[in-house]
């Protein structure tokens, strides 16, 4: 090591290495806030602006913001998990089921009497929504722990593979909570939840929806800056470099089994976090809250903002939900009332998969890297046909050489 | 020259046999790297070199034989592996077990199972993520009780080998400094928490791994080309970027896998000069796999001659050159 360190007078850094040094330091933090922040009083003003109002009433707007922000956070962590780490997860909608039944079993009464704890009874149904904030944390541990529990025996799979797999473990969990009557309390779910509450202004209420909206923000806000944080850094190299070539990877000294375990897990804390704050919003959970539609949602969401780029990811999922739930049925409003002769007797939320669908075909075909395309991604992507020749054989390599063990 | 060779083996390969069901790839090949030195393995195409590389690089099992890098026996023939599962599971079952047989007899808890199912939960996790993590202890203590794993090629390379592969698989979507950045992975620290805290310990480490990479990009004759996608980078530079991403590691040996297949002379000229370099400047040991006569002739210490999986020679090139074994494996054997 140390011969390595008398090399020949380094030569300084060129000024093209500037903009990446500053990278290297730079803190994210302060911009994410301020963006976060700033499109968040800006869509809270939209629904009072006039046009949208007659669509639904502002209460509505920023009800259907914080849900659709609920996606953001889903889809922020699987982008980390198929966008950086290159691993498709079809099933991510177990880690969200998993964070929403861990908050359930907290923080309600019936619950608790499974666990066997007092905690609602002792504190008292307002009182009891402190929970909520260390319940976030909690969540997203159990979630990484099955995250683990999942990724350990099957992340040596890789590519279609993992994808069947995960797909398993996606339906296997809301059809475990739904079987298990007992203890999860079967179709009918967990219901009673206690609403979040904070010390001075008591608990959130569901006439009000700006204290829900807010938390959201926060938290997107908060994952938005871990996320960019863990990216820039070394974890976030040998998740990119696993992405592109997994035995290259383990050649540079990147333990490919514990990289991808942590992104995996990583995603399902995420999605764990997700689960908590929706369960605390809904005051209920049931396992066909966390259906396959749901994992293909936040994946199509993933795609269609761009993988690989955070803020793209984000904005794509609260796009699709927003499409999902307000366009279409403002549509149907908006044709009725002024009466345009075919278009007036189309059901736009019958369409709704429809339209979904083509938009994604579309989409593939005409800009397949997404809506915002991380950089690197579009590379890839737009110069895969003259690469192809080489890029054959490296595979067949790989296969060669893994078969070999 | 020959000095060179009595310098203690950096690594020693006993007996590697490596069969592909009725197919002996390698057989029962004993090799030495002395350091400092620079040894070449030669042989006609399927002599079985790629997989004796593969095998010293951990990235597949011998099936037999052993490999021992400075001193510490690295890759084998799997023993016992079966047993290590158990490992994994058998503190979970006791613990199991002892929670059931206390919550029978009343004592401490009145609800058993819930608890006990936690306890249990905890410490399979922490079992299994000991037996994915495998820190050097826990390889180490498995290796006493007669159960041995041989090491990932990660492991070879934390524990100083570094490597170059025959085509070139370098990072194709990243630009040259991030492959160099990558390959300087296990000699950063920074870790989750240090990460998402974006700590200054973290800031300063990254600052300096940068520095250090546009260095070592700077002895590859890279300069100044950092930002450049390495896809789009001449097939020669490609070649050096991959040597360089070597490097990062510090590694004390390097094994480079045909390294000037399909480089003109030229380039070839000036890949010599930096192999030489590596090793006079560096200290670093290097072993060479390669097809260009000229290349391994002028500049290894030592020669070992593959054929048929076998090792049919070995020496300075000017006794390699006289073999007449060598020369039957190349040329055919003469006309009786």
């Amino acid at each position: 090591m140390s011969a390595v360190q008398e090399l020949p007078a380094a030569t300084p850094a060129g000024p093209r290495f500037a903009g990446l040094k500053k990278r290297a330091g730079r803190h994210r933090s302060w911009t994410i806030t301020l963006s976060v922040a700033v499109v968040g009083a800006g869509l809270a003003l939209i629904a009072y602006i006039p046009p949208f109002t007659l669509a639904q009433p502002s209460n509505a707007w920023i009800d259907g913001y914080t849900n659709a922000g609920v996606f953001v956070m889903l889809a922020l962590g699987l982008n980390l998990v198929v966008g950086v780490a290159g691993l498709l997860d079809l099933g991510y909608a177990a880690f969200f089921a998993i964070g929403a039944y861990t908050y359930a079993y907290v923080a309600s009464p019936f619950g608790n009497s499974i666990l066997g704890i007092n905690l609602i009874e002792t504190m008292g149904n307002q009182a009891a929504g402190i929970v909520f904030w260390p319940m976030l944390l909690v969540g997203a541990l159990v979630a990484a722990t099955f995250g683990i529990l999942l990724g350990a025996p099957t992340l040596r799979l890789r590519g279609d593979y993992l994808a069947i797999v995960t797909l398993g473990f996606g339906e296997i969990v809301p059809i475990v909570f739904l079987n298990s009557d007992a203890v999860t309390n079967g179709t009918n779910g967990i219901g009673g939840l206690v609403r979040p509450a904070l010390p001075i202004m008591g608990a959130f209420s569901a006439m009000n929806p700006y204290p829900y909206y807010i938390t959201m923000l926060v938290l997107v806000a908060i994952i938005m800056m871990l996320c960019y944080r863990l990216v820039e850094s070394r974890l976030g190299r040998a998740w990119e470099a696993i992405r592109e070539d997994e035995l290259a990877a383990a050649a540079t000294g990147i333990n490919t089994v514990t990289t991808k375990l942590l992104a995996f897990a990583l995603g399902a804390s995420t999605a764990g976090i997700a689960g908590v704050f929706n369960a605390s919003k809904l005051v209920t959970v049931s396992p066909d809250q966390f259906t396959f539609i749901v994992s293909f949602t936040v994946l199509a969401m993933v795609v269609l903002g761009g993988m690989g780029n955070f803020w793209g990811v984000a904005v794509g999922a609260f796009v699709i939900y927003t499409i999902n739930n307000v366009l279409l049925k403002s549509l149907n409003q908006f044709f009725d009332t002024t009466g345009i002769p075919i278009l007036k007797d189309v059901d736009f939320i019958q369409l709704q998969f429809l339209l979904y669908g083509l938009a994604l075909v579309a989409m593939m075909l005409l800009r397949p890297e997404g809506l915002f395309p991380n950089s690197r991604r579009k590379r890839e992507l737009h110069t895969a046909i003259t690469m192809d020749e080489q890029d054959s054989m490296t595979t067949a390599e790989a296969t060669s050489e893994e078969g070999q063990r | 020259m020959s000095g060179v060779l009595d310098n203690p083996p950096i690594l020693v390969a006993r007996a590697v046999t490596r069969r592909f069901g009725g197919l002996v790839a390698v057989s029962a090949v004993d090799f030495t790297i002395p350091e400092h030195s620079i040894v070449s393995l030669i042989g006609p195409n399927g002599a079985g070199k790629t997989t004796f590389f593969n095998v010293l690089l951990g990235v597949i099992d011998p099936s037999d034989g052993e490999v021992e890098f400075l001193g510490r026996r690295m890759v084998a023939k799997p023993e016992r592996i079966a047993y290590e599962s158990l490992v994994w599971v058998l503190p979970a079952v006791v613990l199991g077990l002892a929670a059931a047989a206390l919550g029978f007899t009343g004592l401490l808890i009145d609800r058993p199972l819930g608890i006990a199912g936690f306890g249990v939960l905890i410490v399979l996790m922490a079992s299994l993520l000991l037996g994915i993590i495998r820190p050097l202890w826990y390889q180490k203590r498995l290796a006493r009780i007669g159960i041995f794993r041989s090491a990932r090629p990660n492991d070879m390379v934390e524990a100083g080998v570094g490597r170059t592969f025959q085509n070139i698989r370098l990072f194709k979507n990243m630009t040259a400094i991030e492959n160099v950045l990558v390959g300087m992975h296990v000699g950063l620290k920074s870790n989750l928490l240090s990460a998402m805290g974006n700590t200054k310990k973290m800031q300063r480490e990254e600052a300096a791994a940068l520095e250090r990479a546009n260095e070592l990009l700077t002895l590859v004759g890279l300069m100044g080309k950092g930002n450049e996608a390495a896809r789009n980078l001449p097939y020669g530079d490609q070649r050096r970027l991959e040597i360089a991403r070597a490097l990062a590691a510090n590694p004390k040996l390097l094994l480079l896998d045909e390294p000037a297949a399909g480089m003109n002379p030229k380039e070839t000229q000036n890949l010599v000069a930096l192999i030489s370099q590596l090793r006079d400047e560096l200290g670093l040991t290097i072993l060479l796999i390669e097809h260009d006569m000229k290349l391994v002739m002028g500049i290894s210490d030592r020669i070992t001659v593959l054929d048929h999986g076998e090792k049919i020679a070995e020496g300075t090139p000017e006794e390699v050159r006289k073999d007449p074994r060598v020369i039957e494996a190349y040329l055919g054997a003469p006309a009786a």
